[in-house]
């Protein structure tokens, strides 16, 4: 092989290597960290994994949400008006965060069916749904008015 | 009469802007001076009539236009002045309308700049910015035009501003990013006219360098300012969260920043031509697909105004000819590329392409983390995220490999450099990266130290100890004195070490912070204390402040050093009367070497509050890489021997 091909040889094995290796991983990475959606009537009927990281989303049940007196810790309820589900989380809530307000938490359910939330998602203004939140609505039939669109404007 | 007046312009703008994507190509394809000669007026045309909308519309917020429903809905006669001219791009139309402005802008300094070019490029540069601006043009007149008017039932109050728009990070983040974004344009149109001329030789590199460079220093500044502005407007204290809209503008600027280091083989040594032609296609198809991903509502974050299904149809649709026509292109043209010179395994083309390997994976594994929920909500099977310890497993290794990369391409020469001579330089910077890396552990003391955080320092010390190796050979081992052979060094070289230098600041910034970050989010009665990073945090309690469009809780927290009163700092909880929107203002104390950072949450019983409290160590040093990176690409741009190329390029041609 004369040096020219031989160093492109090289080259193109240095490349294949790297794509393939980086493909490989990237695949890997992704599968570890994917975090599906789960509506309130789907975790009911046991759809959702326990113990996985997961995502899920309603509107809070008015007077749901319940305050430990001496910490963070606080407790409610997600609904999309079919079923409900508990949300347990130690934090500081985000600034939109309030009842009858669509939200997003993510974390893993425990045996007793409560996800237990490291973070809760509520963003950018008053009249935002998250589109996951929407979705479950309609699904449900359940979409409170006005229109998802209206909703999202 | 102002909103039509904006309209109007806008519309003879794009008139214009047809005839410059027409007229200079087809004179550059039939060698016609008088046709070609068209370009630089009608540029000038185009961006004057795209800066009196502008200005229009600046004006209809200033003036409290509340019948121009874009000015209604996005501002407030209670609103300051500032923040009602960066509302202007406060919301979807205006911000596309100033993304118009900034390609005109662009084109308009690439007419007036491009004087020595041969005829037939400057028409075709000016022809393809024509094309874009059209496209982008009828976009903003067909599906966002600002100036659609609310009659007859025009509010006599506007709706605001969003709050966490109402801020210094807004005025200058988005002008910032855009001119990145666009800028890349340039280097787009440069490929693409040396694509349809057929004169893919080292020159368009040369060209097309200065340019780039200035672009990529916009970008990096740009995404450094957004950062920034999460940071502090944000109340979380995070300053990178891997949403997908920072995905949007940090793709861009890693192919972008591919892009100039292949530009640089390309110009020096007349290899790989056709890598950096498609690096230059790719870096603008990115922005335009950050541009798609904000802008058309498929993201829902910050950025995302609106979701208007006919909005993002049109951007995909441009996407796709944007894409699909310059890949066609460079299908059927790259094969004539033929490379001018030939290079060895140990040579500093060989970093480079490891540069640009690493740089390309990162950008690609960062689109697939991006567009994979989007995707698979598109085929029906269901919502997904995709958290940040997928991008971080990712990104840091593979960004490590570069900094390696980094110290190595420094002191490697062009062509051909000896194994064993190299590897004789490389030692002394590598002892000494592992010498004061360990150093700098023991002095901060042993604990919270992973292994990434090593490699963090370890790496920033060895890019910082081959510049030096580099200086010593470039300047300290000729005669004289060093600082005459100092100042005789080119900018581009100087540049180049400063943004590396902004690289290592960087990487230091991440591992420290990363790693030294005391946090802290607990429920605090007043009188009650808090320890948090060597500072007793004491909250006294919440006073009520009326602010010209907000009223606010701030609260009061004394902090104390060594038992005395080091400051006080009151971090508040606003409520933004005319939307009645809630907003957080963290109070900061910056410090090079660390920051302190308070917020609020939200009132509990008793005169309680939840208090997020954290000791941020060498946060500031994100920015300051940034910035430094920011002004190597500016001195690169402007280094002396772009101009003396094209003075010699004007007497050749």
């Amino acid at each position: 092989m004369n040096p020219k091909r031989k160093k492109r040889l090289i080259i193109v094995l240095m490349i294949v290597f790297g794509a393939s290796a980086a493909i490989g991983l990237t695949m890997y990475a992704l599968s570890q960290n994917i975090n599906l959606f789960y509506s309130p009537t789907q975790i009911a009927k046991g759809e959702a994994p326990a113990d996985t990281r997961i995502r899920a989303g309603g509107m809070v049940v008015e007077g749901s949400v319940k305050r430990d007196p001496n910490s963070l810790r606080v407790t409610f309820e997600v609904t999309d008006y079919e079923n409900k589900v508990a949300i347990e989380y130690s934090g500081i809530l985000p600034d939109l965060f309030r009842e009858g307000q669509g939200i997003v938490a993510q974390g893993k359910l425990d045996a007793s069916g409560t996800l237990q939330a490291v973070e809760v998602l509520a963003k950018h203004d008053e009249n935002y749904m998250p589109p996951e939140v929407a979705e479950a609505l309609e699904k449900s039939g359940k979409m409170p008015m006005p229109s998802k669109e209206e909703f999202n404007k | 009469m102002i909103a039509e007046l904006g309209t109007y312009s806008l519309i003879l703008a794009m008139f214009l802007s047809i005839l410059l994507s027409v007229v200079p190509m087809v004179g550059a394809q039939r060698s016609s001076l008088l046709l070609v000669s068209y370009a630089r007026p009608l540029t000038i045309g185009v961006t004057f009539f795209v800066g009196l909308a502008f200005a229009f519309l600046v004006y209809a917020f200033l003036t409290n236009d509340f019948s121009v429903e874009y000015v209604a809905n996005n501002s407030n006669t209670a609103l300051p002045w500032y923040y009602r001219v960066s509302a202007v791009w406060g919301g979807h139309e205006g911000s596309l309308l100033l993304w118009v402005l900034t390609l005109a802008g662009w084109t308009l300094a690439v007419a007036l700049k491009s004087k020595a070019l041969p005829l037939d490029i400057i028409g075709r540069v000016l022809g393809v910015l024509g094309i874009i601006t059209t496209g982008f043009l009828s976009f903003v007149i067909f599906t966002s035009s600002p100036f659609e008017r609310l009659l007859p039932r025009s509010p006599a109050q506007g709706a605001d501003l969003n709050p966490l728009l109402q801020d210094f990070g807004l005025i200058v983040h988005p002008p910032m990013l855009y001119m990145g974004y666009v800028g890349f344009s340039v280097a787009f149109a440069f490929a693409i006219a040396a694509l349809l001329s057929g004169r893919m030789d080292a020159a368009w590199a040369r060209w097309s360098r200065p340019w780039t460079n200035v672009a990529w220093a916009f970008l990096t500044l740009g995404i450094a300012l957004g950062s920034w502005w999460a940071y502090y407007e944000l109340g979380w204290g995070g300053w990178w969260f891997w949403d997908p809209v920072e995905n949007a503008s940090l793709m861009p600027w890693l192919v972008g920043t591919a892009l100039i280091h292949s530009l640089a083989v390309t110009e020096k040594r007349g290899v790989f031509k056709s890598w950096t032609l498609l690096l230059a296609i790719f870096a603008f198809s990115l922005s335009l697909l950050g541009t798609f991903l904000v802008r058309s509502g498929v993201l829902t974050s910050v950025h995302a105004f609106a979701s208007d299904p006919a909005r993002g149809f049109y951007i995909l649709v441009m996407l796709a000819v944007a894409i699909g026509g310059s890949l066609l292109l460079y299908g059927i043209r790259a094969a004539q590329v033929k490379s001018d010179s030939s290079f060895t395994l140990v040579s500093r083309e060989t970093l480079l392409l490891v540069n640009n390997v690493l740089l390309t994976v990162i950008a690609f594994t960062v689109l697939l983390g991006t567009l994979y929920p989007l995707l698979i909500d598109a085929l029906g099977m269901g919502k997904m995220s995709v958290g940040p310890p997928y991008f971080n497993a990712l990104t840091v290794p593979l960004g490590a490999l570069l900094m390696v990369a980094l110290g190595v391409g420094a002191l490697v020469r062009w062509r051909q450099t000896d194994a064993s001579q190299l590897l004789k330089r490389l030692i002394g910077p590598l002892v000494l990266a592992v010498v004061f890396g360990v150093a700098t552990m023991m002095i901060r003391g042993g604990e919270g130290w992973d292994h990434w955080t090593y490699v963090g320092i370890i790496l920033a010390y060895w890019i910082v100890f081959c510049a030096l190796v580099d200086l010593y050979d470039r300047a300290g081992k000729r005669s004289g004195s060093l600082f005459a052979s100092l100042k005789k060094l080119p900018r581009a070289y100087w540049g180049m070490h400063l943004a590396h230098l902004g690289m290592a600041v960087l990487a230091v910034g991440i591992a420290m912070v990363s790693a030294f970050t005391e946090h802290r989010d607990l429920r605090m009665a007043p009188g009650d204390r808090q320890e948090v990073g060597q500072y007793v945090f004491e909250f006294k309690g919440i006073e009520h402040v009326e602010g010209p469009n907000y009223t606010s809780d701030k609260g009061v927290i004394n902090v104390y050093q060594d038992g005395q009163l080091y400051e006080v700092m009151t971090p508040e909880k606003r409520l933004y009367t005319a939307r009645g929107n809630v907003m957080t203002e963290a109070s900061i104390d910056a410090g090079l070497f660390r920051d302190l950072y308070v917020a609020l949450g939200e009132p509990l019983e008793d005169g309680a509050w939840a208090i997020r409290l954290q000791f941020k160590p060498y946060v500031r040093w994100l920015w300051l890489g940034g910035l430094l990176m920011t002004f190597g690409g500016f001195l690169a741009a402007m280094d002396k021997r772009y101009r003396k190329m094209s003075q010699r390029d004007a007497k050749l041609a």
